[in-house]
């Protein structure tokens, strides 16, 4: 499997459904050899403990290539991403010096890598996740000749609002195009492949995600901060994917009426200045609230703090961040362009683009106790039907597929 | 001696419109014109004339053929508004003399539960409405969605009622089968009639039904089930809801060439015939008492209220209406009172269950929200508006802000 983040090593939602796809896989008897690109090696002493925790260790076999790769930089802020990396894995990680400073270098060379893995590594089955690797998944089918499942958690339209990087959709598009099974996170994800890059739609298996049944992060029991004031979450990448401007337009149209809401954004991103920027235009910066990118138990409390998780994509592929806020007890608002509202009920729903619903929704929630309590209490347990096991079988029963399309 | 006793429901609500907080104080128009007309327009096309020009042809046909409605005030109005001509077939059908209106509260509400006073308000405009359009006198009551109590008949048979419809929900008859008159144990001389829910929800639920043993359902067949009951009962009560015909059950389906054919099938028995509510009343003597505490409805598995009182904004929107009821009629204004009112039929609380949400089984009935926390989210909205539409004229602040208006609303409910 080649992926390139692994809790906590990650910058967004795919290491979590890495490492939870991997874990169900394992539960499933299914052994895993992950490749991923470099990361600190606290990072993976912490990895192998977390793995070992739940005894799982002997199916999951962590390969690391020294790398700076990260999924969702676009070409300006590969430098940044670079820097800090750096900082991250200390001076004397010179390694990742042998790779070169440019994003299109880097896939080439993971690619390259993958080679010296398939022949290496034994395997039945190549599964890439998203366009980092689906290089490397084609090289690696070309040595081994075993079957390639391409993952697509995300297109390079979702990631870019609708303006793709050309080099980056042509990788896209080779890699679906080359993989004998397409698995899409999503019907939403499903018709964007089809409309974007005309996938035979025969090939195309949807596979939702799920979520940890339990984990102690969800019973921190984090109180918020602000006894008076409600509390609205945005937590996520700061980028033009995840909609952050509606967000802050919302947000000012909420304080017409409920004027003490604070509203916490956690996450980074290169959309983060203007959100600053825009947010003191409209004079409402003092009632947010910037943590920074969460991780680990973190994002957790933010949660739990939390009245209203938002989640406004522009276009999310699934959304499992959404989950986790049910998990942590907190009601969600989420956009209709996302996977995950194909799947939870019990939710309010908006189109992204729709500050005045989304505002209308989100004072509503907070004027009325009972509105919160009874989408709380009906979230909660509608969270329960997720789980890791149900998306590992289907994608047992996906390699399984394959094997027999290639035989 | 079987007969066989039709009652059809026939309502349609006023849908709102989406309105959003930031109308608040600013726009008073909560209906959906439009999407009303639209439903009314499709309903009256699918249903209500096609199946009225079947029950007129029936009745022509046949001397012994009856049946009765309940038409809620809000559909009447709504007819008289958009669809005239479905009030005309309405009519007709009742100048045969052989078909009988019953009585309800005009806005399809839940009023019993909240107030009696406001309750019997709606009944009496109701039968104005009744009185004005077909020159029919109801005699015998159906309290919205059929709730029913030992209460309720009391309450009904002071108001001079003659008789009462409730659902034959087997906990509540005990041994006893629907298929007679009865009696409420509490009051003097009310009649009681009880549907038969099997042979009911036969036609208005199963009729196609392809995974049900008994499809296709033949005149025949349902015909032989009910001389079944010849000797062993007095009358079969079928109850529904007369969008039963072409709605629920699509005319290729067969169900209006069922109805054309049933009439002469059931006759075709001597021993059977067919009677309205009020004859039934003035024929049979009372087999037995029902006694009936908790409240019952003629809805889902439960035959409880939880359809519409069984989650917390539920309850909460709907005491906040009703807690409204004295500022209200204190305005002396009729276009709050009417607003008030029509915010009261049962289907806006309908909208907001959730206990089926999580199986997707949300389009259960036809429903104009995506879920049930959004049709809160809109009544909430229009309750505040109508709250400073109250206020202004309680002259104690024209510009209340939403925060002032929760607090009037909210604090009266509690």
């Amino acid at each position: 499997m080649f992926g390139w983040e692994f809790p906590p090593f990650k910058s967004g939602g795919l290491g979590t459904a890495c490492y939870d796809l991997t874990k169900g896989l394992s539960r499933q008897g299914v052994s895993v050899t992950f490749v991923m690109p470099a990361a600190p090696e606290g990072a993976n002493a912490e990895f192998v403990k977390i793995i070992g925790a739940n005894n799982l260790a002997k199916n999951i076999k962590v390969r690391k290539i020294s790398s700076v790769l990260a999924p969702y930089q676009s070409f300006s802020s590969y430098d940044e991403h670079l820097k800090q990396v750096r900082l991250l894995t200390g001076p004397k990680s010179k390694s990742n010096d042998i790779y070169g400073k440019n994003l299109a270098e880097e896939v080439q060379r993971y690619a390259i890598v993958a080679e010296h893995i398939a022949r290496e590594e034994p395997h039945d089955v190549i599964h890439v996740h998203d366009w980092m690797t689906y290089q490397a998944g084609m090289n690696a089918k070309r040595i081994s000749g075993k079957p390639l499942v391409a993952h697509i958690h995300a297109t390079e339209f979702d990631r870019t609002g609708g303006h793709p990087n050309q080099f980056i959709s042509h990788i896209e598009y080779k890699g679906l195009k080359a993989a004998d099974i397409v698995i899409a996170n999503s019907n939403w994800t499903k018709k964007n492949v089809i409309e974007q890059y005309k996938i035979d739609p025969g090939k195309i298996e949807v596979v939702h995600w799920g979520i940890d049944a339990d984990s102690p992060h969800y019973h921190l029991g984090q109180k918020s901060p602000f006894a008076e004031e409600k509390t609205v979450l945005f937590l996520g990448r700061i980028t033009i994917q995840k909609g952050p401007d509606y967000f802050i337009e919302a947000a000012d149209r909420v304080l017409k009426y409920l004027p003490k809401t604070k509203f916490v954004v956690a996450g980074s991103g290169d959309m983060f200045e203007r959100m600053i920027n825009r947010a003191a235009d409209l004079g409402i910066l003092s009632n947010f609230v910037f943590t920074g990118f969460l991780s680990g138990a973190d994002v957790h409390r933010a949660f739990q703090m939390a009245d209203l998780y938002v989640m406004p994509s522009v276009s999310e592929p699934f959304g499992l961040v959404a989950l986790e806020s049910l998990k942590n007890g907190t009601p969600i608002l989420i956009s209709k362009q996302s996977g995950v509202s194909e799947v939870v009920n019990h939710a309010l729903k908006t189109d992204f683009w729709d500050v005045d619903d989304m505002a209308n929704k989100i004072v509503n929630v907070l004027a009325y106790p009972e509105l919160h309590a009874e989408l709380k209490e009906n979230c909660t347990r509608e969270v329960q039907k997720f789980n890791l096991d149900e998306p590992a079988q289907k994608t047992r029963a996906i390699y399984e597929k394959a094997l027999s399309i290639r035989r | 001696m079987v007969s066989v006793c039709f009652y059809f429901q026939v309502h349609q609500p006023f849908r709102m419109r989406k309105y959003s907080v930031f109308e608040i104080g600013k726009r008073h128009d909560y209906f959906d014109d439009a999407k009303n007309i639209e439903v009314l327009k499709k309903v009256a096309r699918k249903c209500y004339l096609p199946a009225n020009q079947v029950m007129l042809e029936l009745l022509n046909k046949h001397p012994e053929f009856k049946i009765s409605y309940s038409l809620s005030g809000v559909f009447m109005e709504q007819c008289e508004r958009w669809a005239p001509e479905v009030i005309e077939s309405f009519k007709a059908l009742v100048k045969t003399g052989r078909v009988e209106i019953l009585s309800e509260t005009y806005h399809h509400s839940l009023a019993y539960l909240f107030s009696k006073d406001e309750f019997r308000e709606q009944v009496m405009l109701h039968k104005k409405k009744v009185k004005e359009l077909f020159n029919a006198t109801p005699q015998v009551f159906r309290n919205t969605e059929l709730i029913y109590n030992n209460e309720i008949a009391n309450f009904v048979e002071g108001m001079g009622f003659k008789g009462i419809i409730a659902e034959g929900w087997d906990p509540v008859l005990g041994w006893r089968s629907a298929n007679f008159v009865y009696k409420p144990k509490t009051t003097r001389n009310l009649a009681l009639l009880m549907k038969n829910y099997r042979l009911s929800d036969d036609i208005a639920f199963r009729f196609s039904n392809k995974g049900w043993p008994e499809w296709p359902l033949t005149t025949e067949k349902f015909t032989q089930w009910v001389n079944n009951f010849n000797g062993s009962g007095e009358c079969i009560n079928l109850f529904m809801d007369y969008e039963t015909f072409g709605e629920h059950q699509w005319e290729d389906t067969g169900i209006f060439d069922f109805m054309r054919h049933l009439p002469s099938e059931i006759l075709k028995h001597p021993d059977n015939n067919f009677k309205t509510p009020s004859e039934l009343i003035r024929e049979s003597k009372p087999k037995d008492e029902i006694d009936c505490h908790n409240l019952i409805s003629w809805a889902d598995l439960e035959r409880d209220l939880s359809a519409w009182l069984g989650n917390r904004i539920q309850q909460s929107a709907i005491n906040r209406l009703y807690a409204l009821e004295k500022e209200v009629k204190a305005t002396d204004d009729p276009e709050i009172l009417e607003d008030w009112r029509k915010l009261q039929t049962s289907d806006h609380f309908y909208y907001m269950c959730t206990k089926w949400f999580s199986d997707g089984d949300v389009h259960k009935y036809f429903n104009p929200y995506d879920s049930p926390y959004d049709s809160f989210i809109n009544f909430a909205n229009i309750m505040n508006d109508l709250v400073l539409r109250v206020k202004s004229y309680e002259d104690v602040d024209k510009a209340a802000s939403l925060g002032e208006v929760k607090s009037v609303g909210m604090g009266k409910a509690l």
